[in-house]
């Protein structure tokens, strides 16, 4: 139980520094956001005095009013849902605009992480336990793909595969001239579809950190006394492999997943930008060009909860494949 | 006694830059329900022996030459070194299991003690029902003088001594011709250590299994073994029955071996 | 005293290990093509025209005195991708040099410290860690307009130490317990002496390693950056370069000579760091060395010999 408290607990402050730094950080930089922003919006519409109070507290200014003050209404604020208003998508709120991209992106890169992380895993484990096979011999080819650019190798089989060969179509989430978005099976078909690519990129660069990661654990791993013990018992090879050495192997690839995740979610940020898929990143990136800081804010906020959110998940699928955790914590 | 394995001319190489012979033309018979004590510094061979004779070695370790044949109950004579696949692997731990060195290394730390004793009888009796498998493990566990409730601990959570009656559990669950011992002992305390050979020696009695039993304490094999084999840089020096070793050394290297232990223990040995 | 000739054995025993074994064919094309790239990026410079310089021969093949073609604007490839080369190793030298800096002193010392300094530093890492970089990155870059290279720099290095920091601390917490630093601090070592000469030398394979990661992850995170429109301005980078090529729609237009070099360099250099990571891996644990087909070339055995003792493991 102490195992788990502990880990709540840890992602609770982490959640805290997130939402501090998001205070503190356009508060910090140059420059005055709030009147910039502000100026941008009086050319889009009329800007109530609500919106402006709400920005002044997103993105902080030269009110009298004392910081700390400041940041218990804007952690009331965040509570609350306000994230303030988008420049570029005037007149939606952050909230709004967040809530339409983020699914996009939680459905691709959630599929492209597991589809990575099933495969990268299966072959690093076969690798392991057959060394010297032509897959282990694979291995160092396998990180000229770790090693490649995300978004160009995204550029590149863009080129190839949609301008060349015309296989798959040149960017968007879905074919916005034929299908509904919703539950309805045209729509799924055409957004699975139009996500092959971007999900064919991120599997290609990320699937070699999790092989090389679980092979060189695999060989770690075979050479502990319980495989001899499993061994000596006649068990099986499949049964040795799996539950004796892949289960003990699998460990470390979890415990690391964090900094994985890291660069899986930085480098799917730029895809997203290549494929031009409606996802977080790209909200991310016109959010930048236009200067648009209140949704830049609530776009870091809102991929840094849903990292913190994956941690979370994989830390507690930890505990349950390793007994030890939860005695130890 | 009838003899239910026979090693003859057994040798073992490590093959590298340079090539170690790591067991030299070793000749070993072992009785029925016999225990037999391999004795010898660390490195002389010992385990090499064991795991070489239970096809256990891995490259670059390679058996240069001889055979080890067990003589089944059935009456008939299975030579080991010309199991392969699937056969060897249907054999081992039904005929021959072990206990190994290691007690802290030797179970798997992710999976439960249940899990690990039903996985010897799901791979080696897929005929049995699950009703059986586990009433059989907890009569298993309640046999070395371990709690029934056990069974569904994990290994980090049972002592030193506990954790190595787990393992002569598992050694017995298919009741052996054959259990080989290596180090069973050693990482445990004295009086840990004590209670767990008088266990092997009460389950040997009960059971009738032969042990092959390796350690570097000499003057524990004048203890519990019926014979004690020494061995030295890969060859065996000396095999005689405990007593007579002990009284009468042949080998200048047993001698050795004898002097350099404090002589209380002889005492109890030869009584 | 034992515990005072431990390390003595330990550097011994650790050179004739390294003579006894050649370099791994891993280490020698990782460093051929690591010390290929860096050689360009030094002396390239000195030897090619402005990167600048403007021409109305925008998007020439390669050929004709332009050794890779041209930009949309007629700049020469070939002159910008040597002042790219320099522009992002250096940046990957100094955000790997600092990141480096700032996980030693929250991995090292935290670990060697002990108590609530260790329980503090460990939480700020480990809450670094899991805050995404690159966006955290891209915010901080986009409130600053004109960043030079040292901001730039720094960006990098602050948002990447922490993973670093949480191995130099697992690796620290277990030396600390050795026998022979035990024995330096009985003896009343002073506590930088001790981290100097009894800790840092066993965490340096370790440190390699790091800073080899810290580098690629440095050139592959500037990259994102500049490929965005968020890197140093009037600085040469692969990133940079990457940038004007996605502008110019060198793809749609064909001009592969002009997207796929910077592309290629950044793979390539990666993969040659990847490489001599491997056989600093395969120094730190050796069980990564055996069974590969070169040492079982070593074992000077017939083919029947390894089958037969293979039966065993099959």
């Amino acid at each position: 139980m102490t195992y788990y408290l502990r880990k709540l607990g840890f992602y609770v402050v982490a959640l805290w520094a997130a939402l501090t730094l998001n205070f503190f950080l356009p508060r910090w930089m140059p420059g005055d956001p709030v009147d910039l922003m502000i100026a941008k919006l009086a050319a889009k519409g009329p800007v109530s005095p609500e919106i402006r109070h709400s920005l002044e507290l997103l993105l902080g200014t030269d009110s009298s009013r004392p910081i700390f003050l400041q940041y218990v209404d804007y952690l009331n604020n965040v509570a609350h849902g306000d994230l303030g208003v988008s420049v570029t998508y005037f007149p939606q709120t952050v909230s709004t605009t967040l809530a339409d991209t983020l699914p996009w992106t939680i459905a691709l890169m959630g599929i492209a992480t597991i589809i990575s992380f099933a495969i990268g895993i299966l072959l690093g484990q076969l690798a392991g336990w057959k060394r010297g096979s032509w897959l282990d011999n694979l291995i160092p080819v396998t990180t000229m793909f770790q090693a490649v650019p995300y978004f160009w190798l995204a550029l590149v089989l863009l080129y190839l595969l949609s301008s060349v060969a015309q296989i798959f179509p040149t960017g968007g989430g879905y074919d916005v001239n034929t299908v509904v978005p919703g539950f309805n099976l045209p729509f799924l078909r055409s957004a699975v579809y139009y996500g092959t690519l971007p999900a064919l990129t991120i599997v290609l660069s990320s699937i070699a950190g999790w092989m090389l990661g679980m092979r060189n654990m695999m060989v770690s791993t075979l050479s502990e006394d319980y495989i001899v013990t499993a061994e000596a018992k006649g068990l099986t090879r499949r049964r040795i492999m799996t539950t004796y050495a892949a289960r003990n192997a699998v460990l470390p690839s979890l415990a690391g997943f964090a900094i994985t995740l890291g660069f899986v979610v930085s480098g799917s940020i730029i895809t997203e930008q290549v494929f031009s898929y409606p996802g977080i990143g790209m909200t991310l990136m016109s959010a930048v060009q236009n200067s648009d800081y209140a949704l830049m804010q609530g776009v870091f906020l809102v991929i840094t909860i849903s990292v913190l959110g994956a941690n979370l998940l994989v830390d507690l699928l930890y505990a349950v494949i390793d007994p030890r955790t939860r005695a130890r914590a | 006694m009838s003899d239910v394995l026979t090693v003859t001319d057994f040798s073992v190489d490590y093959l590298g830059e340079q090539t170690v012979h790591a067991v030299r033309n070793v000749d070993l018979t072992l009785g029925r329900g016999e225990i037999l004590g391999l004795a010898g510094e660390s490195g002389c061979g010992k385990t090499t022996l064991a795991y070489g004779i239970n096809r256990l070695l891995k490259p670059p370790a390679v058996i240069t030459s001889g055979k080890a044949v067990l003589h089944s109950r059935e009456g008939t004579d299975i030579d080991l070194g010309s199991l392969t696949g699937e056969e060897l692997r249907a054999f081992r731990w039904d005929r021959v299991s072990m206990v190994f060195q290691g007690a802290m290394n030797s179970l798997n730390p992710v999976i439960s003690i249940r899990a690990q004793l039903e996985d010897i009888f799901s791979t080696h009796r897929p005929a049995m029902s699950k009703a059986d498998r586990r009433t059989r493990c907890g009569e298993l566990l309640e046999r070395v003088g371990v709690d029934r409730n056990r069974l569904k601990s994990y290994p980090h959570e049972l002592s030193g001594g506990m954790r190595q009656r787990v393992m002569i559990a598992m050694a017995m669950a298919l009741e052996p011709q054959i259990m080989i011992m290596d180090e069973p002992t050693t990482a445990l305390d004295v009086v840990v250590q004590r209670e767990i050979l008088l266990e092997i020696t009460r389950l040997r009695d009960e059971l009738g299994f032969a042990v092959l039993f390796i350690t570097h304490d000499l003057p524990l094999l004048l203890e519990i073994s019926d014979r004690i084999a020494v061995m030295r840089a890969g060859e065996l020096v000396e095999l005689a029955p405990a007593a007579q070793l002990y009284n009468s050394p042949q080998h200048a290297y047993t001698k050795l071996l004898l002097g350099s232990f404090p002589s209380l223990t002889g005492e109890r040995a030869a009584g | 005293m034992a515990a005072l000739t431990d390390p003595a054995v330990v550097v011994e025993s650790a050179v004739r290990e390294k003579r006894r074994r050649r370099l791994s064919p891993k280490l020698v094309v990782g460093l051929v093509i690591c010390g290929g790239i860096t050689l360009f990026g030094i002396v390239g410079p000195f030897f090619v025209g402005d990167p600048q310089k403007v021409d109305n021969i925008g998007l020439t093949p390669p050929g004709s005195g332009h050794l890779l073609g041209t930009t949309q604007t007629g700049q020469d490839v070939f002159a910008q991708l040597a002042y790219a080369t320099r522009g992002s190793l250096l940046i990957g030298l100094t955000v790997g040099l600092a990141a480096l800096a700032l996980a030693a002193i929250f991995g090292v010392i935290g670990a060697y410290a002990g108590g609530w300094v260790d329980e503090a530093f460990s939480l700020f890492s480990n809450v670094m860690l899991v805050l995404p970089g690159l966006p955290l990155m891209i915010v901080i870059s986009s409130y600053v307009q004109n960043k030079g290279v040292w901001l730039v720099a720094g960006v990098l290095a602050l948002t990447s130490w922490a993973g670093c920091a949480r191995v130099l601390r697992a690796v620290t917490l277990s030396v600390r317990n050795r026998d022979y630093v035990a024995a330096a601090r009985v003896s009343g070592e002073r506590t930088w002496r001790i981290l100097c000469v009894e800790i840092l030398p066993n965490l340096v394979p370790i440190l390699v390693s790091l800073f080899v990661f810290s580098v690629i992850g440095a050139i592959l995170g500037e990259a994102g950056l500049a490929f965005i429109g968020l890197g140093a301005s009037n600085s040469w980078t692969w990133g940079t370069m990457l940038f004007w090529a996605g502008n110019g729609l060198a793809l749609r237009l064909g001009a592969l000579w002009w997207f796929v070099p910077p592309g290629v360099l950044i793979t390539l250099f990666g993969a040659g760091l990847a490489m001599i990571n491997f056989s600093i891996d395969e120094i730190v644990n050796p069980k990564l060395r055996d069974q590969t087909r070169r040492t079982r070339r070593g074992w000077k055995a017939s083919k029947e010999q390894i089958a037969v003792a293979e039966e065993a493991t099959k």
